[in-house]
């Protein structure tokens, strides 16, 4: 996926903020998102549609609600292959990453 | 109000795939080793048909039964843990793995439910499925599996 869609819908503390609210109880409503928080129903849409867009949050549908998930699978994917990396490369597999480093410029 | 006798989650990853190579890799015990933690997979792959699903020293961690199968868009699982008894007391879960393309790309949607709220199984399953799909994807992608991949996170 876009890594830099993830880093922009990141970098943004009420974007943030709603997955950390997503974090805490998975499955709200965009009513229930918006309860408490210091934002229009419009802000919250919107940053909702952005963090959809980067993938970081996913929605079904029952009946006639709509409920949002926060999907860490994005996240994961840029952790592993950071994080991930750096540790092969302590360990010595330096051709490997620059295998992965160099396959990953078709993006 | 959520559904508060349920917990739930939903995953979604986009693959540079085709439906079918994706249905493939999430059904091929082989393949599913590679990005599953080592684990192996077994059932017949029949609707109805039993599932287990065992660790490389030979325990068994999951079993359930093929509750859907229709090649190469949707699968359901029934779900019960049975390694650990906290998990297992909780009965049955539901996994819903769902293929869609979209564009050049396939989309993979994986939801896993139950009927309990605060499920301890759900909160287990959530934080292995982001590694397995990351794994999954990097290994449909690039040919290789994340080396992160070989070990069962704790917890």
């Amino acid at each position: 996926m876009d890594d830099d869609a993830v880093f922009r819908a990141l970098a943004d503390a009420s974007r943030r903020q709603l997955l950390d609210r997503l974090h805490r109880r998975n499955g709200q409503t965009l009513g229930e998102l918006c309860r408490g928080l210091d934002m229009t129903r419009q802000a919250v849409t919107k940053h909702l549609a952005i963090l959809v867009k980067a993938n970081l949050v996913s929605w079904r549908r029952q009946g006639r609600e709509k409920f949002h998930f926060i999907n860490s699978v994005p996240i994961n994917e840029i952790a592993e292959r950071w994080i991930s990396k750096f540790e092969r490369s302590r360990l010595g597999a330096l051709s490997e990453l620059k295998k992965d480093l160099e396959g990953e410029r078709d993006d | 109000m959520t559904d508060a006798s349920k917990s739930s989650f939903v995953y979604v990853t986009y693959i540079r795939t085709t439906p079918k190579e994706l249905w493939a890799a999430l059904t091929t015990p082989e393949f599913m080793k590679k990005y599953w933690f080592g684990m192996n997979f077994e059932t017949d792959w029949r609707m109805g048909s039993s599932w287990r699903l065992v660790f490389p020293d030979g325990r068994v961690a999951d079993t359930g039964e093929i509750v859907e199968i229709e090649k190469p868009k949707r699968l359901v699982l029934r779900w019960r843990n049975q390694f650990r008894p906290e998990l297992h007391e909780e009965g049955d879960a539901r996994c819903v793995m769902e293929i869609e393309p979209a564009g050049d790309v396939a989309k993979l949607t994986i939801t896993h439910d139950i009927d309990k709220s605060g499920s301890k199984l759900i909160g287990a399953v959530s934080v292995g499925w982001p590694k397995i799909l990351s794994s999954l994807k990097t290994l449909l992608e690039t040919g290789t599996a994340l080396p992160a991949i070989g070990e069962l996170p704790r917890g």
